[in-house]
């Protein structure tokens, strides 16, 4: 309990907020580092599954790259890139670790999302004459949205998540504070630091369940392919 | 003065044979590390599992409150997650547990909820029918046909305990996770590719022994498959 009540004084101390390490300027490190992350990875790894999914091929490699990603230490990737010459690009190995973490959930929510369509309503639209861009476009792709969004979700959570422990490897985000605390031995940091990702992360998490609770029935999500 | 010998440790090669000789007893030390943080928190994990899994079949109303608490632990970033429990375990390697406890706990309560749902009204009753108890039900017909599901949570669950144990770096317990910190901190490339190699491999080494234990266990699964 005394160190909670340490971190929280810690939090509400004005000066802990201004400057380059302040709070804020973490904070909008960790926001600009998602939000640019999501981006990238979607406009990587929408598209192939897309494609990928309207032909009905490549699944197990879509299904399998999640796995492999998942085995994968995020913390040992990003070291890895950052002993590497893109080391010296300043943001330039957490962007990458981050999208290369990202891609995986995107991809195969993606792709199971597409391949899950009803195959008789595919048939229908071929029958009724549309092209394949067509179908894709207006019959594949709407069906496939829950999962698609679903996919959006888990990499963003995964995103927040993983922009925290880029910090261990001399990035920015909330994490840092996490770290310069322990650097310190002060607990009240760490703990604040701490708090602050999990909020971070937990409101993610809630704008993202928000928006699905808005979306009208069909774009609701059922479920996640992993 | 005395030569500098002329190897890849001091070229600071990526890949290195003399590391991996004369870092043999650090190596199998972390590895040990390691393999002890994963397969104690996993199984903590599991025995932890089991009864709320079953709790939250038992009792409608428990699963919305059970599923609901592990999501939240779950969206936690690890990093938080160690730090918030700083206070209570201090810098131990039982405080990387704990952490890696929390994180397994989603991926199991989901996925034995779900396998321990998934056995059909029929097959429960026929049970009854031929005078089995409720506890001779859920041990002998309801928790086996579970396994299927409950193993591939398992494996979801080991492999990530494994990638996310080397965050326990933070503190100093993160097995492969302390060499390839103190290899970015000294730049030594062999250490940290070593380290991140050997991760990799007992993640996939873990991943292919619980799939033969699932085999073993369930050998009614492959007669159907065949």
């Amino acid at each position: 309990m005394k160190t909670l009540g340490d971190a929280w004084a810690w939090l509400t101390d004005s000066a802990h907020w201004a400057g380059d390490d302040g709070i804020w300027h973490r904070l909008t490190q960790h926001l600009v580092l998602t939000v640019v992350c999501l981006l990238l990875s979607c406009l990587i790894a929408l598209p192939i599954a897309l494609v990928l999914g309207h032909l009905g091929r490549g699944g197990a490699l879509a299904v399998n790259i999640s796995n492999v990603g998942r085995a994968v230490p995020t913390f040992a990737v990003l070291v890895l890139l950052l002993l590497t010459p893109l080391g010296k690009w300043g943001e330039g190995p957490t962007v990458v670790a981050l999208v290369l973490f990202a891609v995986p959930p995107l991809l195969t929510n993606a792709y199971v999302g597409m391949r899950g369509v009803d195959r008789s309503i595919v048939r229908a639209a071929r029958g009724m004459g549309m092209t394949g861009r067509q179908m894709l476009w207006r019959v594949e792709l709407p069906l496939a949205l829950p999962l698609v969004l679903s996919g959006v979700r888990i990499a963003a959570v995964q995103l927040v998540a993983t922009a925290t422990i880029a910090a261990l490897a001399g990035g920015g985000g909330i994490g840092r504070i996490i770290t310069a605390g322990f650097n310190l031995a002060s607990t009240a940091q760490v703990v604040a630091g701490a708090v602050l990702v999990a909020v971070f992360a937990l409101l993610v998490e809630g704008v993202f369940e928000a928006a699905e609770r808005l979306a009208p029935g069909w774009a609701r999500t059922r479920g996640s392919a992993g | 003065m005395t030569a500098i010998p002329d190897d890849c440790l001091a070229r600071n090669e990526w890949i290195c044979g003399e590391y991996l000789s004369t870092r043999r007893q650090i190596l199998i030390d972390a590895v040990v590390q390691h393999l002890q943080l994963t397969a104690v928190s996993v199984l903590i994990a599991l025995v932890v599992a089991v009864p709320l899994a079953v709790l939250a079949r038992r009792w409608g109303w428990a699963a919305g409150p059970v599923l609901a608490l592990t999501t939240i632990l779950y969206t936690i970033p690890s990093l938080a997650m160690f730090s918030l429990l700083l206070p209570v375990y201090g810098l131990s390697a039982a405080l990387v547990v704990a952490g890696l406890v929390l994180y397994s706990l989603t991926l199991l309560v989901r996925n034995i909820l779900a396998g321990l749902r998934a056995v059909p009204e029929d097959t429960r009753q026929a049970a009854r029918g031929m005078g089995y108890g409720p506890i001779r039900l859920l041990l002998t017909v309801e928790l086996p046909l579970a396994l299927p599901a409950a193993m591939a949570g398992l494996r979801i669950a080991t492999v990530s305990a494994v990638s996310l144990a080397t965050v326990g770096a933070i503190v100093g317990f993160g097995g492969l996770g302390n060499l390839i910190y103190a290899g970015m901190n000294t730049y030594f490339k062999a250490q940290v590719l070593t380290a991140s190699v050997l991760c990799v491999v007992i993640a996939v080494a873990a991943d292919l022994l619980l799939l033969g234990v699932q085999r073993v266990l369930t050998p009614w699964t492959r007669a159907v498959r065949s």
